[in-house]
């Protein structure tokens, strides 16, 4: 019990650099998870209606999922630009981790559209814009967006590890703590960063019900 | 459009359609469809109806050989217009669900341009043409029974005012009851509206009730055209074998 009264304390102590190091963690999901939607869904969509793409797409952003973290952050640091700031770096990785997920949920939301409603809209003259537009995509929506919301999960998590680059966030709490062997500095930041991925999980649970076609 | 009158609305030339794997579903089909008649493509399943059907709205294009609406080859048509110019309806229906019924049965005149009013007078017109109340155009197609999706799928198809609608097996999903009274409907509208009709069946009954003429497959051929007082005095052995079957129920 007490020693649950010191984290409290301690969180209320310190919640003006908790406060400063969640908005650093969101800024790195956010645009992350950003650029993993306005990139991935596109790609998702060419592989589920150019069935050739499908292997490739999906196939790469498999292997970069396999990669772990700590190696990709390692891999990206030579890279002009990206490298000269851990901040883009971190951004960058979070992105190509987001990517899998968001692909394969607009890949498989398409793709699940009832032929006959497919069939029916091609028979009456649609052209493939229309199709996709009013059709496809507001069908599949509410797939897509439970594949955002892994990515989401998927990032505030390894967003704390880009404090390992210096990028910031609330991994900065956890690994100060891991160096000082000092548990409430590692709670200080897992804390809040499961709070933002369990509410992340929520909203957009919530978004996915809410536009799930009947 | 006088001087046309003989002219045949669609036509199948030679048409032979092979699946990429290279298996044969259609073997030189020729086929006339007159205006106005209600065409039956009856068969069994695998038989190449639906095969023949999809040739007309160019959702398969032939492998060889060619398909003429109104005595143009549509493989030099534009896909699109000829499409929005056939009513497709399907046995599944295909109705969009996340759409309510009036703009199902909309969606063809608002991507057309049509002005609102005029979408909205014409789905008023085509529910009370096919027997539903207006009140069902702000329903979603989950909240209707099938007899009343059908319904909305056949409105949809006609609510561009069509030439030609295409019936791929509309009634096949439906129970007893409410395929007899669809097809009373069918033959009612049909009366008034003398649109051109390709319907497709593996039911005899169905064939002998709505069509103006037969036409029989088998295996990717056509083995007949016929009108059904002929269907049913042929001797020639599918349309007799056909004809016992039903005697026998």
């Amino acid at each position: 019990m007490r020693s649950l009264m010191d984290i409290f304390h301690f969180l209320l102590q310190n919640h003006e650099e908790i406060l400063e190091l969640t908005v650093e963690h969101l800024w790195l999901v956010g645009i992350s998870t950003l650029l993993a939607v306005v990139i991935g869904i596109p790609l998702g969509i060419v592989s589920a209606r150019w069935p050739v793409w499908n292997r490739p797409v999906l196939g790469i952003a498999n292997i970069i999922q396999t990669v772990p973290s700590l190696a990709l952050f390692g891999f990206l640091l030579p890279v002009p630009w990206i490298g000269a700031r851990a901040d883009r770096l971190a951004i960058l990785a979070l992105t190509l981790y987001a990517l899998l997920p968001v692909i394969r949920n607009t890949y498989t939301g398409i793709r699940g559209v009832d032929p006959a409603v497919v069939e029916a809209g091609q028979g009456m003259g649609l052209t493939g814009t229309q199709l996709l537009f009013q059709v496809e995509l507001p069908l599949a929506v509410s797939v897509i967006l439970s594949g955002v919301r892994v990515a989401v999960v998927v990032s505030v998590g390894l967003a704390t590890i880009a404090a390992a680059i210096g990028a910031g966030g609330l991994g900065e709490f956890i690994f100060r703590g891991l160096a000082m062997v000092n548990n409430q500095l590692i709670l200080a930041g897992a804390i809040p960063a499961a709070v933002l991925a369990l509410s992340a999980d929520f909203g957009i649970g919530w978004l996915e019900r809410r536009l799930k076609p009947r | 459009m006088e001087g046309k009158a003989n002219q045949p609305v669609i036509e199948f030339r030679e048409v032979d359609y092979s699946l990429p794997s290279g298996r044969r579903l259609l073997h030189s089909l020729n086929l006339h469809v007159q205006r106005g008649e209600t065409l039956v493509l009856l068969g069994r399943s695998g038989s190449g109806k639906t095969t023949t059907l999809k040739l007309i709205n160019r959702l398969l294009s032939p492998t060889s050989g060619e398909v003429l609406v109104n005595g143009a080859p549509i493989g030099e048509t534009d896909v699109i217009r000829l499409r929005r110019g056939i009513g497709y309806v399907i046995q599944d229906v295909g109705l969009f669900p996340h759409f309510s019924v009036e703009r199902n049965i909309g969606l063809v005149p608002r991507i057309e341009g049509w002005p609102a009013q005029r979408i909205h007078e014409r789905v008023e017109a085509l529910l009370r043409m096919v027997g539903l109340d207006a009140e069902v155009a702000a329903r979603y197609p989950h909240q209707l029974s099938g007899g009343q999706r059908q319904r909305v799928g056949v409105a949809r198809a006609l609510a561009a005012d069509p030439e030609i609608v295409l019936m791929d097996e509309p009634f096949g999903a439906l129970d007893a009851l409410t395929r007899d009274q669809l097809q009373r409907e069918f033959l009612e509208l049909q009366r008034r509206l003398n649109k051109t009709v390709v319907f497709v069946t593996h039911d005899l009954r169905e064939a002998l009730r709505l069509g103006s003429r037969i036409a029989l497959m088998d295996a990717g051929r056509l083995e007949s055209v016929l009108s059904p007082e002929d269907f049913l005095r042929s001797s020639a052995p599918l349309p007799s074998a056909l004809c016992k079957l039903l005697e026998r129920v």
